[in-house]
């Protein structure tokens, strides 16, 4: 098949997939429900993927439920992300021993398979990108991560049912993906609920890809499939309602870092963290290194959070002391000086941080609060005098 | 999970060995380490104003200034001010202790260029750590047409840092001038803040290049007494610091706004924009 | 209830005792301003654009560094004035000052003062004469202050 070709499967080939990505030594990720939500776990089969599962988002709240529905993808996204794959949320760096005055270091061999991710959404698939510019794109290349992201095999799943939280549309990042090699996936699939059982559309977009949908079965694509596809993203592009202005928001949130509204949801903000740990583009993380029993060092490298304290800790304590400036770090960097240290937004619109927050911070509102009165600064109560 | 020897060591965050072959205390809480790699030659070379990730194998890593002159034979010089448990361990390691080296990173003053201008140096308290390598390779350097001069402030006498070679640089031809806050009953010096010495001395403001690092308060104040004198903004370059963690550009600690004090700085170029980053409180 | 700006501002030791017509003078540049309990009258590095002259309330002078609370330079307080900076280019402020309580003063607007006093010479020889005596008495103090008498003692 050439890398243009698309075809249609039922969940038979979905399986035949799965057992392909097996069969070459993947370590297949997916979705499946535990715990009452929608994660990221190992799949062996479609009978693990969340079949008539349905989420319920919405500021601060996140429900599942259930029905006799036979579609796979009916939900949006989980509190995960395939963040966890690619950057560990602690990993061993190297270790240290010492005999006498020499100090030997070794490095761990990563000797894990290779990741297939199965059910990614495109505004994750946009994460991805964001963490390969950071991590993979810069003047130190993480060896570690490009590794594993090269090898990792990626099988998008299009939106049709977003969340109400969701916000891709504004962001660019969805509810679809577009064709060929650069949209970074192998495969993507869009599933077609429209007649009874569900089929899945699937497109191309690599070499590798092309070498594993050969074992997939399938039909070709009618156009009345495609016509199938186009509404399923229309559907799903309509119903988000939900937006930020991004064209705007780097301009706004630079110019308004003294707006009253950082203070007043600074009120709000508990300065838990789990924004960040939601994000598929946080990145920020520390090295800590400890002693061993047996009189080694390790370095371990693990996630931190711009909302703790000691992120921005000099010697005298920290530069951010208060969760006003926390909160306004954390916006300001994910919307704005992300374009100015990275070339782009560091927000995929998954609205995920929104839906996790158990305050219920809306970052769409919030930035809508300031740009509704762009440029206030606190206002003195004035009377009097006509400075003639 | 397999730890191996045999294979190079690839991962950015891992430092290569270095050992103390001079300790020196500079005052009482600062110390100056002299490190050569356990084998073979110093693989880098630096410019003035770059920092090294020094670890302290089982306590931690930190950035410390580079504090000898590039170019000078030998082992490299770091000025550590003790500070936290970091730092302390660094101050304290003894002569023969190893210590893990990653580096040099980020930006430099960019003393090549200047051979034609006179340089103001401001220096406050344990600013003069990071601003000494570019003072020494200005002052030894053959052919410069333009002056150097070193204005240096500290808390007290006995906390001046770097004495000898504060000597050392006035003999070679620069102007030196030192101000304490507090003085004691020997000092005969000049007393005030270091932006007070910046009228005693005879610099072109055309053709001045200043190089500023301390306090950030100090900084604030020693720029506006430098654009006070005539010196364009553009011209003045001042150390930022703020929490370094990787020094590579991954761990996203040492932001301030749109910076990376690893990757864009510690060095920057003065300019109204930065200011108006650092005039901001907690940024 | 309007008040006369004029008295109000005749009524602050800054311009007391001086000519009513001075007052109306600067009371013509002045607004009545209320300043809620952290907010800043004055920040680093923000165009100089008034003198207050604080009637109710306490502001504290601080300058912040990163890693440590804004350091306190002093405390001004009712029948005080505050802001300099004003006076002289590039016309920025030097240091933050923050309401530590709900503030009432009187903005005078620096323009308007600058340019009264350039086309008025003995207004703004009065104007000068008054500012530059709490100026002196400010110094002294902080002089006195920075000799830290009640510090350790120095080494002999």
């Amino acid at each position: 098949m050439d890398l243009s070709a698309s075809f249609v499967v039922d969940r038979a080939g979905l399986d035949g997939l799965l057992g392909a990505l097996e069969a070459r030594g993947y370590r297949t990720i997916g979705p499946v429900v535990r715990d009452g939500a929608v994660v990221q776990q190992q799949v062996s089969s479609t009978d693990d993927l969340p079949q008539g599962w349905h989420d319920e988002q919405a500021p601060g709240h996140y429900r599942l439920h259930h029905d006799s529905d036979p579609s796979l993808f009916g939900w949006a996204v989980g509190p995960g992300s395939p963040k966890s794959e690619f950057y560990p949320a602690r990993s061993l760096v190297w270790r240290a021993t010492s005999t006498g005055d020499v100090v030997t270091l070794e490095q761990p061999r990563e000797d894990s398979a290779p990741v297939a991710l199965i059910g990614s959404r495109p505004c994750e698939l946009a994460g991805m990108r964001v963490l390969d510019r950071v991590f993979a794109g810069g003047e130190v290349p993480d060896p570690g991560y490009r590794d594993r992201r090269e090898s990792a095999f990626v099988v998008v799943a299009e939106c049709g049912t977003p969340a109400a939280t969701c916000f891709c549309t504004s962001m660019d990042t969805g509810p679809g993906v577009a064709d060929g090699a650069e949209a970074g996936y192998d495969l993507a699939l869009t599933e077609l609920t429209s007649a009874g059982e569900p089929r899945y559309l699937v497109r191309i977009g690599s070499e590798r890809g092309a070498e594993i949908a050969e074992e997939m079965g399938g039909s070709p694509c009618q156009p009345q499939d495609l016509a199938a596809r186009n509404a399923v993203l229309e559907e799903a592009a309509r119903r988000i309602d939900r937006k930020l202005d991004a064209a705007n928001v780097r301009r706004l949130l630079a110019g308004n870092l003294g707006h009253p509204r950082w203070d007043d949801v600074a009120s709000r903000c508990l300065a838990c963290g789990n924004c960040t740990l939601v994000c598929p583009t946080c990145f920020c993380g520390g090295v800590t290194d400890t002693t061993t029993v047996d009189g080694g060092v390790e370095r371990h490298r693990q996630w931190n959070s711009c909302f703790d304290l000691a992120h921005s800790l000099v010697h005298t304590g920290p530069v951010r002391a208060t969760t006003w400036s926390r909160y306004r770090q954390w916006l300001t960097h994910k919307l704005s000086t992300w374009h100015d240290q990275f070339g782009m937004s560091g927000c995929v619109g998954c609205g995920r941080c929104i839906t996790w927050c158990p305050v219920g911070i809306d970052i769409t509102a919030e930035v809508a609060a300031i740009a509704a009165s762009d440029g206030a600064v606190p206002v003195y109560i004035e009377s009097g005098g006509d400075r003639s | 999970m397999l730890l191996t020897e045999a294979e190079p060591l690839s991962n950015p965050l891992t430092p290569a060995t270095y050992r103390v072959v001079d300790r020196r205390v500079e005052t009482g809480d600062v110390v100056t380490l002299s490190l050569e790699p356990t084998s073979g030659p110093c693989p880098f070379a630096f410019k003035p104003g770059q920092f090294n990730m020094l670890t302290s194998f089982g306590v931690g890593e930190v950035a410390i200034s580079i504090s000898s002159a590039p170019g000078a034979p030998g082992p490299v010089e770091h000025t550590v001010r003790d500070v936290g448990a970091i730092t302390h361990s660094l101050c304290a390691a003894a002569v023969g202790t190893v210590i893990g080296v990653r580096g040099p990173f980020g930006t430099d003053w960019g003393v090549d260029g200047l051979d034609d201008k006179d340089v103001v140096i401001v220096a406050g308290g344990i600013g003069l750590a990071p601003l000494r390598g570019a003072i020494s390779y200005l002052v030894d350097k053959p052919g410069r047409s333009g002056r150097v001069y070193v204005l240096v402030g500290a808390r007290e006498p006995d906390q001046i840092t770097f004495p000898d070679d504060l000597k050392r640089w006035e003999r070679d031809g620069a102007i030196v001038k030192v101000t304490v806050d507090v003085p004691d009953s020997r000092w005969w010096g000049a007393i005030g803040v270091v932006t007070t010495l910046l009228p005693t001395v005879d610099f072109d403001p055309a053709r001045t290049v200043s190089l500023v690092c301390g306090p950030e308060i100090m900084m604030r104040f020693t720029v506006r007494g430098l654009v006070d004198l005539g010196v364009p903004l553009g011209a003045i370059r001042v150390s930022l610091e703020r929490n370094m963690q990787c020094g590579i550009g991954w761990c996203g600690h040492c932001q301030l706004g749109p910076l990376l004090i690893c990757r864009d700085g510690p060095v920057f170029d003065y300019s109204q924009a930065l200011e108006e980053l650092i005039s901001e409180r907690e940024r | 209830m309007t008040e006369n700006i004029g008295e109000l501002v005749a009524e602050h030791p800054l311009f007391s005792g001086l000519p009513v017509d001075i007052a109306e003078l600067v009371g013509g540049c002045s607004q009545n301003v209320a300043i809620a309990t952290g907010q800043l009258l004055l920040e680093e590095g923000e165009p100089a654009r008034s003198l207050f002259l604080l009637r109710r309330g306490h502001v504290a002078l601080e300058v912040h560094e990163p890693g440590r609370v804004p350091l306190v330079i002093d405390r001004i307080g009712p029948g005080q004035a505050v802001g300099w900076s004003w006076m002289f280019p590039p016309y920025r402020w030097h240091f933050d000052a923050r309401a530590l309580e709900p503030v009432g003063a009187i903005s005078v607007d620096a323009d308007c003062l600058r340019s009264k006093a350039e086309a008025d010479p003995a207004f703004g020889y009065l104007l000068m004469k008054r500012l530059a005596a709490v100026m002196l008495d400010r110094l002294q103090a902080t002089r006195i202050r920075l000799l830290d008498v009640y510090g350790r003692d120095v080494a002999h």
